[in-house]
């Protein structure tokens, strides 16, 4: 099936035109609404929003594998971004991990059969002072422990 | 210690990001009064204060703004930075979440003295969240007539847009900040031979971090030497510290520059975590060296101090490790987070953070050779002045740092003995 935008955000592209010196810069406000429509940036999308932006679709597609918050490939429906930088490990990072993966059986970077859930490790959250931390799509759990993840994620099923 | 609150006086007023609550504390109260001054009379107060940028990099604000040119046929633009990803930074966050609109009276203030009419926040794309607290509050303000056609019922028209990124640390670095808002990937610029200021789609601009412009309204209301009185001649006024890590109370207090970091990090952090001992402290973020528990004690939060001893204030964001971390682990933790966030423009970067995370991994694995902890020392001078942004040369002060100052337990680990 071929992509096309809502109206809701086509209407939201004729407003940010206004804020902006050139189409150019609509590059990154497109993708977000493709993937927020989508959850995914499919080569069939990038075709579609690319004359919003005057840029030509391969420039859109080189734009999007820049930036790690584009999904170019499909993720679960939760998406769980556990941060393994440095004080998010100094403060068990590593349990948290362990738990996540066993109670979904899968490694991270895996998605569940079921397509539920993604277990991604990402850089630093800007959070370290709750860490060990983590991402449920854009909602952030903070100061993490083995059993509050057993929380979080009943309340899932 | 004494208290120190300039930034932060208001976080902790119940419900103080609305926009009613704000202005019962004051908010764009005075905003009538600033605008019967002229640019040349605020630019002024902001040279006078020595407010430095808080992004990471220290520079005069003051110095910046003048690079402005202030009648330009081309528009003008203030850049918000709002990016925060460097690792032990979390304080832009408590500003937007906690007193956003501090931010936009600083954004108004500013942009009414360097005549530009449209500021962008680029925020990273983590912080959807918080982002939508900073809208609401941009949206309260448009409504309240500060921002619009007439701020505050001035001749001065003011827009602010959010503009989100979408992960890559990268993207901090001012320049490659404004790539991405052009729609590019987000590449850092070469450096022009003279000071000048940026530019957005070859429109005269200036960027600064968040806390930069949340400190103007009490230096422009207050005066430059009431900022002054807090400090350090040469590092004035108060930062927004953060402490994470190994510590009883990790979060962001402000403080003034100056004061001694063990005094920080006891008072504010509580100490170390469960009574330990101090092992190493990094100061500013991760892109600074590395500092021992001894070289800790003898330090205090400015930047004049923290580049004397080879490392930097950073953004003040310290990440404190206790007694028993592991610093190869540690400095793999660094690495890995390096080699993901090169954008890969420069060889020496490109190259040197992938292959130094290789030799790191085969101490680990005890896989390398005794030649390793020298070759990854030579790799580390590769990056150091040949690149186009200081990224690359961050990461060899990282490495050298941790190698010189543990290198018995880099060495144990290839003995096996650890
Ligand atoms: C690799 C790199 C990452 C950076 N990241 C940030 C950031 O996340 N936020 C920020 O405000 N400045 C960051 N900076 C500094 C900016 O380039 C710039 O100096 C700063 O935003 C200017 O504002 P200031 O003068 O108010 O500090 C970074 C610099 C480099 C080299
Ligand atoms: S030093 Fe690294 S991050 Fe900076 S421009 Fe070069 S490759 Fe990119
Ligand atoms: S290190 Fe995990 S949020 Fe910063």
């Amino acid at each position: 099936m071929s992509f096309v935008l809502t109206p809701k955000h086509l209407e939201q592209i004729e407003e940010l035109k206004g804020r902006y010196p050139s189409a150019h810069a609509l590059a990154l406000p497109l993708l977000w609404m493709v993937q927020e429509q989508e959850g995914v940036i499919t080569l069939d999308a990038i075709d579609c929003i690319a004359p919003y932006c005057d840029l030509p679709s391969m420039e859109l597609y080189r734009i999007a594998t820049f930036y790690t918050m584009f999904h170019l490939e499909p993720v679960g429906t939760y998406h769980i971004q556990l941060c393994k930088t440095l004080s998010c490990a100094l403060c068990g990072k590593g349990e948290i991990l362990e738990r996540l993966q066993a109670k979904l059986g899968i490694k991270a970077g895996e998605t569940t059969a079921d397509g539920r859930f993604t277990i991604s490790q990402v850089e630093c959250l800007g959070s370290c002072g709750s860490a060990p931390v983590m991402q449920i799509n854009e909602e952030y759990h903070e100061n993490l422990t083995p059993q509050k993840i057993d929380e979080i994620l009943e309340a899932l099923e | 210690m004494r208290d120190a609150r300039i930034v932060s006086r208001r976080f902790d007023i119940p419900q103080i990001h609305t926009i009613e609550v704000a202005r019962n504390h004051g908010a764009y109260e005075k905003l009538h009064w600033a605008f019967a001054l002229s640019s040349d009379e605020i630019i002024t107060m902001i040279h006078e204060s020595g407010l430095r940028g808080k992004g990471g990099g220290g520079a005069p604000a003051g110095d910046k703004w003048s690079l402005m040119p202030l009648n330009d046929s081309r528009p003008s633009y203030l850049v918000v930075n709002c990016d925060e990803s460097e690792p032990g930074t979390f304080k832009d966050r408590q500003i937007i979440v906690k007193d956003p609109h501090l931010l936009i009276e600083g954004i108004i203030l500013t942009c009414y003295a360097i005549n530009a009419h449209h500021a962008y926040i680029y925020i990273r794309g983590e912080y959807a969240p918080f982002q939508q607290i900073l809208q609401t509050a941009i949206d309260e303000a448009y409504r309240a007539g500060y921002l619009g056609a007439s701020a505050d019922g001035s001749d001065f028209a003011l827009d602010i847009t959010i503009h989100r990124g979408a992960g890559a640390y990268i993207c901090g670095e001012k320049s490659a900040l404004l790539e991405s808002m052009e729609g590019k990937r987000g590449h850092p610029r070469l450096k022009p031979k003279q000071k000048e200021c940026e530019w957005y789609f070859g429109n005269p601009t200036l960027v600064n971090n968040v806390e930069t412009i949340a400190s103007v309204p009490f230096i422009v209301y207050d005066g430059p030497m009431a900022y002054r009185a807090f400090g350090t001649a040469k590092s004035p006024g108060t930062l927004l510290f953060a402490i994470s890590g190994h510590v009883e109370r990790p979060g962001v207090y402000e403080a003034e520059f100056g004061v001694s970091m063990m005094e920080y990090i006891n008072r504010f952090g509580g100490g170390i975590k469960g009574g330990k001992k101090l092992k190493a402290v990094i100061p500013g973020g991760a892109s600074t060296a590395v500092l021992t528990a001894e070289e800790a004690a003898g330090a205090t939060l400015d930047y004049e101090t923290l580049q004397s001893m080879r490392s930097a204030l950073g953004t003040g964001g310290m990440i404190v490790m206790d007694e028993d971390t592991d610093m190869v682990e540690a400095l793999k933790n660094l690495l890995e987070f390096y080699r993901h966030e090169s954008c890969g423009q420069c060889t020496p970067c490109r190259e040197g953070t992938g292959w130094s995370d290789i030799i790191v991994h085969n101490i680990l694995e005890g896989t390398a050779s005794s030649t390793d902890i020298d070759r990854l020392l030579q790799l580390s001078r590769t990056m150091n002045g040949q690149t186009i942004c200081v990224f690359a040369p961050a990461v060899s002060m990282v490495i050298d740092s941790f190698i010189s100052k543990f290198r018995d337990e880099f060495e144990a680990k290839l003995r096996k003995d650890l």
